[in-house]
């Protein structure tokens, strides 16, 4: 189980790396500040687009769990909790399914 | 700069000390002295009970690793200077039982090596060679930052994983299986990866990369394990994936 925890945890931070910054600079502060004005019409078009959909669902699917699998050796490790791993095994990973549930919902309904 | 400097050195003596303590020992400090040069003038001129490893005094033989004001150190590759005016704090490296004084066991290490198969391995139907195996120098560059382990130590002293779970196996030793998966000459990463892939081999680290930090031959071993992790994940997904025949 481990490497295919760890794929979606590396593949979670590349993903991230790359994507949340960007994100978050155009629709955090370019946007709100007025830095570029875009066609709404436009912008609103390739919101609504399934692959645009598809790509920030998986984006939120891999965030969620590299969330999990650092959440998980910060309570093993940095708290010594390891003796409660079926717990937080379930809140860890248990968690990330349902954000990414949630996301699923958003995004695709 | 003063031209004297305290060391404050761990002394443990078993047969009639419960616990370390620390002894402080006032020495020469010279622009061209080592940490080691340091301990060694204590021995020959102050204390002759002081116990500690060296050997090479050239950072080769991997045996004078200490930690020296919190941080695992080659002892003979640290100069006094950088530390003054001290007092300098020297103790045994962390993480491993302390035998005396200095002097830790690192037999714990030496019995993982071997699980690893450090050696290169050919197969077993092949008939002896009758020539050398050559190899070509971009094919060495494959291998050869892993192959300049000195096995100080130093990265078990440092690693927080090894410090909470003794049983993973830790830096150097999945380092050094490394070097000898990616020679091209050695046929034998299959047989290594039932135990570098285990619970407590890669899976136990958790990238906080003290290792390669403290590392004084530039291995990395962090970068190995995080390499050897991607090796064993897509092999864990082949398995799933593909049929028998196809792997
Ligand atoms: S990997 Fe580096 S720090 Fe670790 S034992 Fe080898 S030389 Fe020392
Ligand atoms: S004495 Fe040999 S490495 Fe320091």
């Amino acid at each position: 189980m481990e490497p295919f925890l760890w794929l979606l945890f590396s593949a979670g931070g590349v993903v991230s790396a790359l994507l949340v910054p960007a994100l978050l600079f155009l629709f955090g502060l370019a946007l709100p500040l007025g830095w570029v004005t875009p066609d709404y019409t436009h912008l609103s078009a390739v919101l609504g687009h399934p692959a645009t959909r598809v790509v920030l669902l998986g984006l939120c699917v891999l965030a969620l769990f590299h969330w999990a699998h650092r959440f998980r050796y910060a309570l093993y490790d940095g708290l010594q909790l390891k003796h409660l791993d079926r717990v937080i095994n379930l809140l860890c990973y248990g968690g990330a399914l349902a954000g990414s549930a949630a996301a699923g919902l958003l995004l695709l309904t | 700069m003063a031209d004297r400097i305290t060391l404050r050195v761990t002394r443990y003596r078993p047969e009639s000390d419960t616990e370390p303590t620390a002894q402080e020992y006032d020495i020469p400090l010279r622009k061209e002295w080592v940490v080691l040069d340091g301990l060694n003038h204590i021995k020959d001129h102050l204390d002759g009970t002081l116990s500690y490893r060296w050997s090479c005094r050239m950072g080769v033989c991997g045996s004078c690793g200490m930690i020296v004001n919190g941080e695992p150190k080659l002892t003979c590759a640290t100069f006094l200077k950088e530390y003054a005016p001290g007092p300098i704090r020297i103790e045994p490296l962390s993480n491993f039982p302390i035998v005396r004084d200095l002097v830790v066991d690192i037999g714990d290490f030496m019995r993982k090596l071997p699980r690893v198969k450090p050696w290169l391995i050919r197969s077993e139907q092949e008939r002896p060679a009758k020539e050398e195996h050559l190899q070509l120098p971009a094919e060495r560059e494959e291998y050869e930052q892993f192959s300049m382990c000195i096995n100080c130590m130093l990265c078990y002293s440092a690693c927080p994983v090894y410090a909470l779970d003794q049983d993973f196996l830790g830096p150097a030793a999945i380092a050094l299986a490394q070097r000898y998966n990616l020679d091209s000459r050695d046929q034998g990463s299959a047989e290594r990866m039932d135990v570098l892939s285990s619970a407590d081999g890669i899976w136990a680290c958790t990238f906080v990369g003290e290792c390669s930090a403290v590392c004084p031959k530039d291995v990395d071993p962090a970068g190995a394990i995080q390499r050897y992790k991607f090796t064993a994940a897509m092999d864990a997904l082949k398995t799933l994936l593909l049929p028998r025949g196809a792997r």
